[in-house]
């Protein structure tokens, strides 16, 4: 792993936001590098899949404190938009149907806009066909997937993996990975990690948030983040996640309340 | 059709740059002398003015309608004008006297330069290709015995095919509307296609020979004879402006046995500002006469301009086995208002309809589907299909469907489908998410939900709709 600067892809400084004026993250602090992969957990309504949205720039959540570094921008300066052609890939953990739209059609305008971004060529029609055909297999995904509408009518399995499809054309900088374990099944969720330990090289970086351990089985963190109440409360290595699989995240108070006594 | 016709799509104004002919404007107001005046002027048989007569005297006892989901100010009938020789379009002296409004326009649309101009009204002499092309094209239909010319040019040459053919369809006193423009129209199209012939092209109004202006009474009457068929398309993508508001025309196709018309439009008339001040009330009674056996009418649209839209292309299905069909896109956005639909009257046993309907609500508009599906007594094995979607595109727009069902006879089968949806800030969020911006994500998604109905365009024209789609709907989001 580099410790240089130059290798820092996303730094998060004191991060507070809100929705609706109901303030949900209170204070994140979170560095991530090249070629890592950081893991996020907690339970529902930690603040785990804000961070996300707010990392992807959704419009529905102010930043009120803090700041975002991502590759030496102001990441907050950026529109959802350029923050995707940035390199910033967010895999929904609901991903949205767009009836009328083939996914063809969809694949190729998101790859092409991300391409032409990357000062790169586009693809006609049928060059795009051949390069994601080559996509899909790593996925397992039937052919007809890219005639049908995007997301309508795909099981919950499909949905993810045309996530992780997606995640493949644009080539990310920084992947972040929002419950993509949720609502698979076990054949699903190894075809989905390998996907993604596929993508995941030394020049780019993974941020997966997830309850469960079972998705780090097969995607190994170097990190593991606890979050609660808005913020993160411990870091750890994989082991991390073991522990909580096997403790609960109880656990995580009672160590911490374990800690701060004994360090005050 | 090539590069060259398709940029004669493109030159809706070509006519309007006419000048001359005649001076004379009637006074204002409606009597019997205004209309003696008007067939007068234009050297009609006596037919025609009993015909306009007869229009006129049923129209004074007709009251306008007001069952439309539309609203807009009382329309005084005795203010308008109801002969004008065609008014020379204000000409100015350079591009920067053009409204910049306009420029962006046709900038977004793909006009080509020196069709801006001279849809702008600037005074420059471009000379278009058009003119060869149009030699060439009215030579080519003329060796196939197609006659295709102003309504007052057939009134003259073809009295006899005007006389039996005009007011069968949409009869003098069908409703208030058409029953004024019965009793006023001054020009129009019409088109005669003879026994057995396939028109080699699509027929456009632009390749009209006559240059006038038709005015707000635009008249057609299109023909196609035994084993005809033919492709007519109305109207263009380049926004056009006009100083009458009130445009009420009347279109009449007739088929006979094993005829085929297909009548296509684009409407972009001026829709009035983003505060709803202006724009053309485009009030239209279109129908089509599938009379002979096998016969079939096909009515596409796309409904993009007017302040009010509100027509309803039907089809009288007559002949045995005949077809009527009918495709639409009404898009709506600032203040606009469209009540628009179709009739389809089963007569003739196998008949079979289809009705697709897909209406877009942006804005503060409202946008209404009325359809009725009449199946007579006598329509034995009659079919219909009708699939009526809406989508909203933001919060304060609406969307209507009225189906009308009648059905008379046991063997009938109609199914009527309709839905409604949203284009949501999560669609957008995430084509954001993926580096596609709100204007790109609107217009795909909006062309997917109109797909049925722009394939059923010529391709060029279908290109043209999707792009004007794009463009209506900018700024709609977001």
């Amino acid at each position: 792993m580099n410790n240089d600067n130059n290798s820092v892809i996303l730094k998060v400084d004191n991060l507070h936001a809100c929705i609706q004026g109901k303030e949900i993250l209170k204070g994140i602090n979170l560095t991530v590098k090249r070629g890592e992969i950081h893991a996020i957990m907690g339970l529902n309504g930690s603040g785990k899949s804000t961070f996300a949205k707010i990392l992807a720039g959704h419009p529905d959540y102010q930043v009120t404190q803090g700041n975002i570094q991502y590759e030496k921008q102001d990441l907050l300066e950026l529109s959802s938009e350029e923050r995707a052609q940035a390199g910033i890939f967010l895999a929904f953990q609901y991903p949205i149907e767009i009836p009328g739209v083939a996914n063809s059609q969809f694949l190729r305008l998101a790859y092409n806009t991300v391409q032409t971004q990357r000062g790169k060529e586009e693809l006609d029609p049928l060059e795009f066909d051949d390069f994601v055909r080559e996509k899909m297999k790593l996925l397992e995904m039937k052919p007809d997937f890219l005639d049908r509408s995007v997301n309508e009518g795909f099981s919950g399995g499909e949905k993810k993996r045309n996530e992780i499809l997606q995640m493949a054309l644009l080539e990310p900088r920084l992947g972040i990975l929002d419950e993509t374990d949720s609502g698979l099944d076990i054949d699903a969720l190894k075809i989905v990690a390998r996907g993604v330990n596929h993508l995941s090289n030394q020049d780019n970086a993974m941020i997966l948030i997830t309850h469960y351990q079972r998705l780090l089985d097969h995607i190994v963190p170097d990190y593991v983040h606890v979050m609660e109440a808005g913020r993160i409360i411990k870091t750890g290595g994989k082991e991390l996640a073991l522990e909580l699989e096997t403790h609960g995240y109880d656990w995580v108070h009672n160590d911490l309340q374990h800690t701060a006594g004994a360090s005050s | 059709m090539s590069a060259v016709l398709q940029n004669l799509v493109n030159q809706p104004y070509k006519h309007g740059f006419v000048t001359d002919i005649e001076s004379e404007i009637a006074p204002k107001g409606l009597n019997e002398e205004t209309i003696r005046l008007i067939s007068a002027k234009k050297n009609e048989p006596e037919w025609l003015l009993e015909f306009r007569l007869k229009a006129y005297r049923q129209w004074l006892a007709m009251t306008e309608p007001h069952w439309q989901n539309v609203k807009y100010p009382k329309i005084d009938f005795q203010e308008i004008s109801y002969y004008a020789a065609p008014k020379p379009k204000k000409k100015l002296a350079s591009m920067d006297e053009v409204d910049p409004e306009l420029l962006r326009t046709f900038e977004k649309l793909g006009v080509p330069m020196h069709e801006r101009a001279a849809l702008a009204g600037v005074a420059v002499d471009v000379i278009f290709d058009s003119v060869s092309v149009t030699t060439t094209y009215k030579e080519k239909l003329a060796e196939v015995g197609i006659i295709f010319c102003s309504i007052s040019e057939a009134v003259q040459h073809h009295p006899e095919l005007v006389k039996q053919y005009l007011g069968t369809v949409v009869p003098v006193g069908d409703n208030f509307f058409a029953a004024l423009n019965s009793a006023v129209f001054t020009d129009g199209s019409f088109c005669y296609i003879p026994k057995g012939v396939k028109c080699p092209m699509d027929l456009s109004t632009y390749f009209r020979i006559n240059t006038q202006e038709s005015g707000q009474f635009e008249r057609t009457l299109i023909i196609a004879e035994e084993g005809a068929s033919v492709s007519y398309l109305e109207g263009c993508t380049a926004p056009q402006f006009d100083t009458n508001q009130l445009h009420a025309a009347v279109v009449e196709l007739v088929a006979l046995d094993d005829a085929d018309i297909k009548y296509s439009t684009v409407q972009n008339w001026y829709a009035g500002d983003e505060n709803g001040v202006g724009g053309i009330y485009n009030f239209v009674t279109k129908r089509g006469l599938a009379k002979g056996v096998n016969s079939r009418i096909s009515w596409t649209q796309v409904e993009t301009g007017s302040a009010i839209t509100w027509k309803y292309p039907s089809c009288i299905l007559r002949g045995d086995n005949s077809v009527g069909e009918f495709y639409s896109v009404a898009v709506t956005n600032h203040h606009q208002q469209a009540d628009t639909g179709t009739k389809m009257i089963h007569i003739g046993k196998n008949t079979r309809s289809t009705i697709i309907s897909k209406g877009i609500s942006a804005g503060k508009s409202n946008s209404s589907y009325r359809g009725l599906v009449r199946i007579t007594p006598t329509a034995e094995n009659a079919r219909n299909f009708s699939q009526c979607d809406s989508m909203l595109v933001g919060d304060q727009c609406g969307a209507h469907t009225f189906p009308y069902i009648q059905v008379k006879n046991n063997s009938a089968k109609v199914e009527h489908e309709a839905s409604t949806s949203k284009i949501g800030e999560d669609q957008l969020f995430y084509f954001a998410q993926r580096g596609i911006d709100s204007e790109e994500a609107v217009s795909m998604i909006v062309n997917g939900f109109c797909k049925e109905v722009f394939q059923q365009l010529p391709m060029e024209f279908a290109v043209e709709a999707t792009k004007l789609l794009s463009f209506k709907l900018e700024n709609s989001v977001g």
